[in-house]
């Protein structure tokens, strides 16, 4: 979806502002929500799309006014919810109101290794790689009103087939219902003045991770 | 947000989805092991053995988890080398994507919306952000995290260093570095 979260070449937001000595966490409960995501995500109530979309999905000035665990705390909510694993009358009384829906799996103290790990999603391939190394490709100009990965600074814009990254799930897919659908992955590398104009700094290239379905012969 | 949180983790562990106990350790862990000390060590280990730094470049997963360094690296860490020519940079315009394993939690800086959206346009300026100035004929080469691949910049060994250990050479190694919003150390204490 063209959302507030697609940020590449946006004016206005003003200066990068480094924090020196950063604490990790800001606040105890934002420790406390990246684990609860952590967690959540191991009983496979939903995966790392899901999340990602239903942050997407908040309200836009939502989205610009919270923090990033802020977000994360919102878009769990809204996967709880959404889920039927809670109701909003639970999270409001702060208690449990109703028996659980079962879950695949719950993590435990006795091993919590697995979710301090990223997840494989890397898959076989079903189908041969359509481009190779150094051909040329241009980003489709497509606006898919769910989630997608392809950034729109790219979109329309022709670049060349640097790497190639395997077959990949593709996020597009998993998040409406339809399945992994594996698809290979390639990094596309763009001429910085392809992307932003005539009058643009020369010296820049920029790069995106783009799934096949992103991508067309230039 | 505070008492939001607590109510939902009550609601969560009341029901059994999760175990308090075990968030402590997963917090514990990213606020003691999981840190950028750890891709310090993988740069270093990089700028002393020329034979690591090409499997660290051809497949940084495999080399890092064959040099036993970190507990476990995710798949598809990329390592991408600095060089006089280019200059890497990491960013994720659309969320904030970063190497946890090697890096530990992102800055916030890393998942604000001025980085996210002026590292791909207006990736001088950002380093002008940082104090950072590069030679106007250096290709700046920024990498948008769209996909589960992950990368981590391998910064140029800086000057006066030969014969250092590296245990020493890692003290060099800033986290920004390994994004490319920041430069080593120099070997005298100061920044590049």
């Amino acid at each position: 979806m063209n959302g507030v979260h697609d940020m590449g070449g946006i004016h206005g937001f003003g200066p990068v502002e480094p924090e020196p000595n950063e604490p990790v966490f800001h606040a105890a409960w934002e420790g406390r929500v990246l684990a609860m995501q952590r967690a959540m995500t191991y009983t496979g109530a939903w995966n790392i799309d899901m999340s990602r979309a239903a942050q997407e999905m908040l309200p836009a000035p939502v989205y610009l006014a919270a923090s990033y665990y802020q977000r994360w705390a919102l878009a769990m909510e809204q996967n709880l919810l959404g889920k039927g694993l809670v109701s909003a009358d639970e999270l409001a009384a702060g208690h449990a109101l109703t028996p659980a829906k079962p879950v695949k799996r719950t993590l435990t103290a006795a091993d919590v290794s697995p979710a301090l790990t990223r997840g494989q999603y890397a898959r076989p391939a079903t189908a041969p790689a359509r481009f190779r190394l150094g051909d040329r490709v241009r980003a489709r100009n497509i606006h898919p009103p769910t989630h997608t990965r392809l950034p729109r600074y790219v979109r329309g814009h022709g670049g060349v087939v640097e790497r190639i990254q395997g077959c990949h799930v593709f996020p597009d897919t998993v998040v409406t219902g339809a399945g992994e659908n594996p698809q290979w992955l390639y990094t596309v590398v763009f001429d910085g003045r392809e992307l932003w104009g005539e009058g643009s700094d020369p010296s820049v290239k920029v790069s995106v991770e783009a799934f096949e379905p992103y991508l067309e012969p230039a | 947000m505070q008492l939001r949180v607590r109510a939902m983790e009550t609601v969560l562990a009341e029901k059994g989805y999760i175990d308090p106990a075990a968030l402590d350790l997963i917090i514990e862990a990213f606020e003691t092991r999981i840190g950028p000390h750890n891709g310090a060590r993988v740069v270093a280990k990089a700028w002393a053995d020329p034979a690591f730094k090409q499997c660290l470049l051809d497949d940084a997963s495999k080399a890092i988890a064959e040099f036993g360094l970190v507990s476990r690296v995710g798949d598809h860490l990329i390592a991408v080398e600095n060089t006089p020519q280019r200059h890497n940079m990491i960013v994720c315009t659309l969320c904030s994507c970063y190497p946890w394993e090697v890096l530990g939690l992102p800055p916030v800086w890393y998942k604000s919306a001025p980085y996210r959206s002026r590292a791909v346009l207006d990736p001088r300026g950002v380093l002008a952000d940082f104090g950072i100035t590069l030679p106007a004929e250096t290709e700046i080469r920024v990498w948008d995290s769209t996909a589960e691949t992950r990368f981590m910049v391998v910064p140029m060994r800086p000057a006066g260093t030969e014969g250092w250990s590296e245990e020493r050479l890692a003290e060099l190694v800033t986290r920004d570095s390994m994004i490319g919003t920041g430069l080593p150390k120099r070997p005298d204490g100061g920044t590049s």
